[in-house]
């Protein structure tokens, strides 16, 4: 179900790096945890990310959560489509509902290799 | 492990892939297939909700209407047997301890449904109240015998008759009558928390998980989808119907909540009268108002409501509605402010987002 070439934070982003620029998304585990999102707040493009810091919120209809950058750089997209499409993110996690697109400085030393995050939310969900 | 409470259909639930979350001391189904859709079908069509976890409470005897009258804010001197009241229950201060539904089973018992959450509090309440009062009354609790369903929508009526001994044609809002569902003795009322026309039934907590069955049985084909509680929420948000812990609570008056309706001035007494009558004759200082976002944002509970930079309240409960597409909230603020068209703001995480106040209810059946 991760796609095996992201990887992903213990937050329940995950991480598309493509020469020198990453994709940052949330996670399938983290859509179907919020169910229906309803809104989304982004950076705005120029504007700095930093490792572990949150740069945004995804608000469910009973939820606020705050997302947190997997790597610390330039934010060089937003995606727009889910201002007006907030749904994207519960239909499409992995693709068309990715959130930013940022310029790398540096990556997060933790991150989670597709096989350990699956294991990671197991153990969470039985927590 | 855990010490929360299950009703009866916990397994149900479960079967059903429902989210399960704790409220009010139990462990409840706040979602199924999702609130959007679930809130959607409530409107559309209908939904069945299980608030077995709501509390009831019997006051029976010769004493239980003067002791009522003197413990409810609302007058139940004409009441018939067969009718159901709205009443906030208040302490001295003229706060709200609980809201509740009052039903008139026979002529000298009456049914109190109170929150769940409020329950032990209210058992408590009531009874050192009876203490102080005449004799001739019996009061028990009756929360763990009874389960509740409630079915709500526009085709709650067409679904339910496939099932009831009695007519529902003539079943009037806040009455409710004795009959059979799939067999099963229970009391059907036509009530809810949804803003639409819609009926709770109250019956035996074993034989709920077996209704239960047979209603999602009878409405398969019309869109009938289990709801859960982050639905009822929704649906009770856009109705404006208010919800105790954000719109009401010990420190709010019910002339505040805007629910001066269910205060009945012309009664001789009733635990909360002095405070009230004083509050509505110096002027209420909070009023509870409706606003929408003018800017992108989602009020939630807590959230500062401002104008002109400077705190008049605060967010009792907000959300993104989905019927009306909109993203809405309900507020006490300072009453001079508590007008329609007033612009304005929310702070939602450091920025003062515009808003501006509208008229309540956000939605009502039919249509505006």
């Amino acid at each position: 179900m991760n796609p095996k070439n992201l990887k992903y934070t213990k937050k329940h982003e995950w991480l598309l790096e493509k020469e020198g620029r990453g994709i940052v998304g949330i996670t399938d585990f983290a859509q179907k945890s919020l169910g229906d999102v309803v809104f989304v707040e982004l950076p705005e493009v120029g504007s700095k990310v930093s490792i572990g810091e949150s740069f945004g919120v995804v608000e469910s209809v009973k939820a606020v959560s705050d997302l947190y950058s997997p790597c610390s750089g330039i934010v060089r997209l937003v995606n727009e489509n889910l201002y007006a499409a907030p749904e994207l993110i519960n239909d499409d996690p992995y693709d068309a509902g990715w959130l930013i697109e940022v310029e790398i400085e540096e990556v997060a030393q933790e991150l989670l290799t597709a096989k350990d995050y699956k294991f990671f939310t197991l153990e969470e969900q039985e927590g | 492990m855990t010490t929360e409470k299950r009703t009866t259909l916990y397994t149900k639930h479960l079967a059903l892939g429902a989210k399960m979350v704790e409220f009010g001391g139990w462990q409840m189904p706040v979602q199924y297939k999702g609130i959007l859709d679930e809130h959607q079908a409530v409107r559309t069509k209908a939904g069945l909700f299980d608030v077995s976890h709501m509390g009831e409470i019997a006051v029976c005897g010769s004493g239980a209407l003067p002791f009522l009258q003197k413990l409810l804010t609302n007058d139940l001197q004409k009441m018939s047997v067969g009718q159901a009241l709205y009443s906030p229950m208040c302490d001295p201060t003229g706060g709200i301890v609980d809201d509740l539904l009052v039903y008139r089973i026979e002529a000298e018992k009456y049914l109190l449904v109170v929150n769940a959450g409020n329950k032990d509090k209210d058992w408590e309440w009531i009874n050192d109240q009876a203490a102080n009062s005449q004799q001739g009354m019996e009061i028990r609790d009756l929360s763990d015998e009874i389960g509740l369903l409630a079915l709500q929508g526009p085709l709650a009526q067409e679904i339910l008759t496939k099932l009831s001994t009695e007519s529902l044609e003539n079943l009037k809002y806040y009455h409710f009558i004795f009959s059979q569902v799939a067999g099963i003795e229970a009391v059907i009322s036509r009530t809810g928390y949804t803003g639409e026309d819609g009926f709770e039934l109250y019956l035996a907590a074993d034989k709920a998980p077996f209704v239960w069955d047979e209603l999602l049985d009878a409405g398969q084909g019309l869109g009938l989808a289990p709801a859960g509680l982050g639905a009822r929420d929704t649906l009770r948000f856009e109705a404006c119907l208010p919800l105790y812990g954000h719109e009401l609570s010990a420190t709010i008056t019910p002339l505040e909540a805007g629910l001066g309706f269910f205060v009945a001035w012309s009664k001789e007494n009733f635990i909360g009268k002095e405070a009230l009558l004083k509050q509505k004759e110096a002027g209420i200082p909070r009023k509870l108002v409706g606003f929408s976002m003018l800017e992108r944002g989602i009020p939630r509970a807590g959230y500062t409501i401002k104008k002109d930079g400077v705190s008049i309240g605060e967010v009792s409960s907000g959300t993104y509605a989905p019927t009306l597409g909109q993203n809405l909230g309900l507020g006490l603020v300072s009453s001079k402010e508590a007008i329609v068209d007033n612009e304005i703001s929310v702070s939602i995480r450091d920025k003062d987002l515009k808003a501006k106040i509208i008229k309540k209810p956000f939605y009502k059946k039919g249509g505006k």
